[in-house]
């Protein structure tokens, strides 16, 4: 049974056909990695998926029920998480401040759940730690370096617990001793029950942390299956020599 | 939540003192300066309802002069209705100003909030025309352009006749400030600072950010409108031209920045520093249009020199002097 | 009906008026992403400014366009050069509130300078008028139509035919982009503004001959200019003259067919109908979460 199913889904632009019919399917608790040339539609799909783009047709079901066309709140209270391609803070809150922010539950019982409950905090200070980002926690977050952004915005995604996460180039813009310390935070969530999708052009990233590769082509899937498999493709060595 | 570093020089004690002194005013200064500490206190909360929406969110409103005549003609048309005479009577009507305020912020909200940051500006200045226009045109309701009038209080003598006003400011400040500390340390206030900086990432988190805005929207109208009607059994009088007044609705925002949009302390500070001034400036210069140049000169002296807010800027430079030290 | 009639051709004379103000509004907007609310206190300015020439050295105002068109872009160029470009944080919200606070000066020192009482340009044949067909048209409103569409041609053309108005489309549609292919967009930034001003130069003649006006005129205009720019769709000049026509057809028709007491409010309303079901105006692009 897979975690999140993609059936025939299809986004244009004007002209331009971003997603093609486009068909993939996740394993829960995976690592699968999303790769394919510029502008197959990587970044489209996530956002197809989380609800900043309405598909023209197709069909999204994560944990097997229909989500497609819901908006990014709710799809996020649903338990799909994402980051973003240049990652993304909010640069006036605080670092402790950043990771507690997300929602869980909305409604009057989400809202009175103040954010200074001494659960809350004690859970932002343990992801704080786990991010190795406990000593800036007072600090604005726009002072963070470039990679400790990236470490801030996935552990603010984590805080409420999604089953799924997306995430767009986590090894983009990131120093070589700094990436050692992201993957191996992701085997770990992975290991604590978080399904992960990464979209990535870095190739050993990928293929040194995905158990399973997709590859996007001009909007539509073209193959998948192991590392040791895509790489040998021929489809996919078109693919990205070809065009 | 630790205090973050602009709240840290202004904790407790600070507020103890400042509440304090506040509500020994009446009892030790003479009528004019009780006079001065009506306004002043009005601007601080009306400074303090406007940052809620504009200062957390991010979404400035420059309609909010509109709610503040909403609240002062509710409560001068029900105060009138049950002929409810002149003392202190009106006060205890003033939380259904709020309730009224509120309930119309809905719709215009509704609204409001279905476009973006920039339409949202314009959105809230064209509702404020509208309402000048319903206040004029609808006569058998709002007396048109010959105003409201409120029951002027029989036994309470000229030099007294401040003082209750004075202390239902104090309490309406109070109420703001209360409420905007409890909204700041609350998800909510997390939420919405999080719009200010990056709505799309803060929806992408689970953040239900129209429900959050209208809620902020709503309590700052209700704030503002409760004030409002105090102001208007204050003036004895209301007019549609309460509902467009620019020096209302640009102040509470000007104070707001001022003092430093997104802390608590700020729009208070900016009122305190600002009121003053303005009505030392009114009396200054006189005529209507002087006061309008020399107010638009002090306007952008404000935004060009302190675009951050006091509070901020002051914040940044103790940071700066101790992470240098 | 003949009433309708004429009212529905006012209308249309006057919305061009209208859609001339409003353009600069909303190119300013386009291209520096602000909302000048001080729009409005430059038209009055502008009419007041031939007011001047016109009770000093009875220049005719259609004349005196030849100087106080330039006159009022330097103008605009200085004025965001001063207030405008040296804000770096909070740009859109704080460039409303200086704006808001140029027109409140603007307003201030109109009134110290001329007093707040209301004046007229008024043109020895502001009351000629010539019949077409059944009805009788002002002459005044037929050339100030004629300098709109005027006006408003030029500026398509400089926008649509000349690399400067590249520049500045490509300056509205992607700031960025437009940077990294060697567009100066400070440069841009300030031309587009003493556009927007020259264009309220002209809209102010034309507002000055047909309506009695003083110093706090512009909070009346400013709502109503406001009201077009979002019904067209913020930065699109297309929109702008379309949102003005429509909008003045329908109130000065409602004045005639219900009361003229109501008739601003329809302006109004309109604006909520539309936001109600197209949120980003007639020719706005749609801005929803993520894209």
């Amino acid at each position: 049974m897979s975690l999140l199913e993609v059936s025939d889904l299809s986004k244009r632009f004007g002209g331009v056909v971003a997603v093609d019919g486009c068909s993939l399917a996740v394993a829960p608790g995976s690592i699968t990695g999303l790769i394919g040339p510029n502008g197959s539609g990587k970044t489209t799909l996530f956002d197809l998926v989380t609800g900043f783009l309405q598909p023209d047709a197709g069909e999204v079901r994560f944990e097997s029920r229909p989500i497609t066309g819901l908006p990014p709140d709710q799809v996020h209270r649903r338990g799909i998480g994402r980051t973003f391609q240049l990652a993304r803070v909010f640069p006036r809150l605080t670092v402790l401040e950043n990771v507690l922010v997300p929602v869980r539950r909305a409604g009057l019982l989400g809202l009175l759940s103040g954010a200074t409950t001494r659960g809350e905090v004690r859970r932002g200070h343990e992801m704080l730690e786990f991010l190795g980002l406990t000593h800036l926690a007072d600090q604005p977050a726009g002072r963070l370096s470039y990679g400790q952004r990236k470490l801030l915005e996935l552990g603010t995604v984590m805080m409420s617990r999604p089953r799924l996460v997306l995430l767009d180039e986590p090894a983009g813009g990131v120093n070589p001793g700094l990436l050692e310390s992201i993957a191996a935070r992701i085997r770990d969530l992975n290991a604590a029950g978080t399904t992960f999708l990464i979209v990535e052009h870095d190739m050993g990233f990928v293929m040194g942390l995905c158990g399973t590769v997709l590859v996007l082509d001009r909007g539509r899937t073209i193959a998948g299956g192991t590392p040791a498999e895509v790489r040998a493709d021929p489809a996919v060595l078109d693919a990205y020599l070809g065009a | 939540m630790r205090p973050r570093p602009g709240a840290r020089w202004l904790g407790p004690g600070a507020a103890t003192v400042l509440a304090l002194a506040a509500l020994a005013v009446p009892l030790v200064a003479d009528t004019s300066t009780v006079n001065v500490g009506v306004f002043t206190l009005m601007y601080v909360g009306l400074a303090t309802a406007w940052n809620v929406m504009g200062g957390y969110t991010g979404y400035i409103s420059l309609g909010h002069a509109g709610f503040f005549g909403i609240g002062a003609y509710t409560l001068g048309l029900f105060v009138n209705h049950l002929g409810v005479p002149g003392g202190y009577g009106p006060f205890l009507a003033v939380p259904i100003a709020g309730l009224v305020t509120a309930a119309l912020a809905v719709p215009v909200g509704w609204i409001a909030l279905r476009t973006r940051a920039a339409t949202f500006v314009i959105v809230t200045i064209a509702f404020m025309f509208m309402l000048q226009i319903l206040a004029t045109n609808l006569r058998g309701l709002t007396g048109g352009s010959q105003g409201l009038g409120f029951p002027t209080p029989q036994d309470w003598s000229p030099d007294f006749v401040d003082v209750p006003f004075y202390y239902a400011m104090l309490a309406l400040a109070a109420v703001g400030i209360a409420a905007s500390w409890w909204i700041r340390h609350s998800k909510l206030g997390l939420g919405l600072l999080a719009i200010r900086d990056d709505e799309d990432r803060a929806l992408s988190l689970g953040v239900p950010t129209w429900a959050f805005k209208m809620t902020a929207f709503v309590v700052s109208a209700a704030l503002v409108g409760m004030i409002g009607g105090v102001y208007g059994y204050y003036v004895t009088y209301v007019y549609p031209q309460f509902v467009v007044d620019p020096l209302v609705g640009l102040s509470m925002v000007l104070m707001a920045f001022l003092g430093g949009t997104g802390t608590i302390a700020g729009p208070v500070l900016g009122a305190l520093l600002l009121e003053p001034t303005q009505l030392e400036l009114a009396y200054f210069a006189g005529s209507a249009r002087l006061y309008l140049v020399l107010y638009a000169a002090v306007f952008l002296a404000v935004i060009l020199f302190l675009p951050r807010g006091v509070i901020p800027s002051i914040a940044e430079r103790l940071e700066a002097r101790r992470s240098a030290a | 009906m003949d009433l309708v009639l004429e009212a529905a051709v006012l209308g249309v004379l006057t919305g061009g008026v209208y859609a001339l103000m409003a353009s600069g509004l909303t190119l300013i907007f386009g291209v520096m992403r602000i909302i000048n609310v001080g729009q409005g206190a430059l038209v009055v300015l502008g009419a007041y400014l031939s007011f001047a020439l016109f009770r000093t050295w009875h220049i005719d105002p259609f004349l005196g366009l030849v100087v106080t068109m330039p006159v009022m872009f330097l103008l605009g160029v200085a004025l965001e050069a001063v207030f405008i470009r040296p804000l770096r944080t909070d740009r859109e919200a704080l460039s409303v509130l200086v704006t808001y606070a140029l027109a409140l000066g603007i307003e201030g020192l109109l009134g110290l300078v001329f007093t707040t009482n209301f004046q007229q340009l008024s043109v020895w044949y502001r009351t000629a008028s010539f019949p077409v067909g059944g009805l009788r048209i002002a002459d005044v409103y037929v050339y100030g139509f004629l300098l709109c569409v005027a006006i408003l041609g030029a500026l398509a053309l400089l926008l649509y035919r000349t690399t400067f108005g590249a520049a500045i489309r490509a300056t509205m549609l992607n700031r960025t982009a437009a940077q990294l292919i060697g567009i100066d967009v400070e440069r841009v930034s300030a031309l587009a503004f003493g556009i927007g001003m020259a264009t309220a130069a002209a809209g102010g003649v034309v507002f000055g001959i047909t309506t009695a006006f003083n110093p706090g005129s512009h909070y009346d205009l400013i709502s109503r200019l406001l009201t077009i720019i979002v019904l067209g769709g913020l930065g699109s000049l297309r929109g702008a003259i379309v949102a003005g026509l429509l909008m003045l057809v329908v109130e000065d028709v409602t004045s005639v067919l219900v009361t003229p007491t109501w008739a601003t409010f329809t302006f109004f309303v309109v604006l909520v109908l539309v936001l109600l079901t197209r949120p980003q105006g007639l020719y706005g692009l749609r801005a929803r979460a993520g894209t």
